[in-house]
């Protein structure tokens, strides 16, 4: 494979031809916001519109985790343009989305909250009316508690799920602001097809899918 | 809205339709853009996509059950649960939305004591709602039984239940 040459934020780097932007610059320290991809997923969705960048020679801004590489590219991460882009995506987002930090089990290892750190705003931002989707909490799980009502829609679980593990007992449901996360039916966790391997829980950026034993797992892995 | 099948479905039923499932898949190939086109076969023939036509037309077209439930609740056309004896449709649309349907909505939803989509478990009325049916000099409207009903108020939500409770009980 061949070897190029990139600068990020002034940072020269070398990544492989035919590698994502998004990727590369994580792997080398360099913090873009992002949600709704996974590294092993060829086709990201490119649904959060969370990681804007800017590309020198190009009018707009582009979403890092669809740009390939290529040899010469000057980006910067933190153009004004990209950033303003990214900060309504993200203040979008948290509009429907429920904050209780000091009740979470993710508080302190939540992406969400990462985020909205580099973002330099705040998770409950007011510009735009809040509107909640009080959803039922599925506890049915042995292994993981799953509150739709803190979900963010990345898909992660899903994709996790059904392509790399190959079981496919969850998917997105309803449309609009109905949208939802669920199992067949909308069953209970129990009573799916789930085989509580816990890979969802391990890629949800958020307190949306949590270990019931959170301690436990920290220790185990 | 929310499967509520599972409480009027009985075995029997269930294996019905698994065979009048089956009969109709018969008429289409494994492609799984068949998909929408099954659905909307096998939902004329049996008025909703009950819980076992989607786990057989998942297994058909090899694919998860969830992909079909998916695209079941994507389209407003498709129903998850059995019609009612009554429909119930409340129009949502501009007018009706600014006269109140949506108190209408809720005034249905609590007296019915079902949510849009369902059906009563007695299967007298399924609720659901509905974009401008081009009466809207009548709003709020309510289409019951297809026809439209104007200036459906909660006060005359409870007074056209009661019609229905009446002929009922002239019937029995
Ligand atoms: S990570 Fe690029 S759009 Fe979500
Ligand atoms: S908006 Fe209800 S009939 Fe037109």
């Amino acid at each position: 494979m061949k070897t190029i040459s990139l600068t990020i934020d002034g940072k020269r780097i070398s990544a492989n031809e035919g590698e994502k932007l998004l990727w590369v610059a994580l792997g080398n320290g360099i913090y873009i916001p992002n949600l709704c991809g996974l590294q092993d997923n060829s086709q990201p969705p490119a649904a959060c519109r969370l990681c804007f960048v800017e590309v020198e020679g190009k009018e707009k801004p582009v979403t890092a985790c669809t740009e390939t590489v290529t040899d010469g590219m000057v980006i910067d991460t933190r153009g004004g343009k990209a950033l303003r882009l990214a900060r309504t995506a993200f203040e979008l987002l948290m509009s429907s989305q429920q904050v209780d930090c000091a009740h979470c089990a993710k508080n302190g290892s939540c992406e969400l909250q990462q985020i909205a750190h580099h973002l330099n705003i705040k998770l409950k931002s007011n510009r735009f009316r809040r509107i909640l989707r009080e959803l039922p909490i599925d506890d049915s799980s042995s292994v993981f508690t799953y509150d739709p009502n803190k979900c963010v829609l990345c898909g992660r679980c899903v994709w996790v799920c059904r392509e790399r593990l190959g079981i496919g007992a969850i998917g997105f449901a309803y449309r609009g602001f109905q949208r939802v996360v669920t199992t067949f039916a909308g069953e209970a966790f129990a009573d799916s097809k789930c085989q509580e391997c816990g890979e969802c829980v391990r890629v949800c950026p958020c307190g949306a899918l949590v270990f019931k034993n959170d301690k436990t797992e920290e220790e185990q892995t | 809205m929310a499967i509520n099948n599972k409480e009027v479905t009985t075995t029997e039923e269930q294996a019905k339709v698994r065979q009048k499932t089956r009969q109709i898949l018969k008429r289409f190939g494994r492609k799984q853009g068949n998909l929408v086109p099954i659905l909307q076969k096998v939902q004329g023939k049996l008025g909703y996509l009950p819980r076992e036509a989607m786990l057989e037309i998942a297994k058909f077209l090899s694919i998860p059950g969830i992909d079909v439930y998916s695209v079941i609740t994507f389209y407003n056309q498709f129903r998850l649960n059995p019609p009612g004896k009554h429909s119930i449709r409340v129009c949502l649309g501009t007018a009706c939305h600014m006269k109140g349907g949506y108190i209408t909505l809720d005034a249905w939803k609590r007296r019915l004591g079902i949510d849009r989509g369902e059906t009563t478990p007695d299967r007298e009325f399924d609720l659901d709602s509905v974009a401008c049916v081009g009466c809207c000099v009548m709003a709020p409207v309510t289409v019951v039984d297809a026809k439209p009903q104007g200036k459906v108020e909660p006060t005359k939500v409870d007074g056209l239940l009661l019609a229905f409770e009446i002929e009922r009980e002239k019937k029995s």
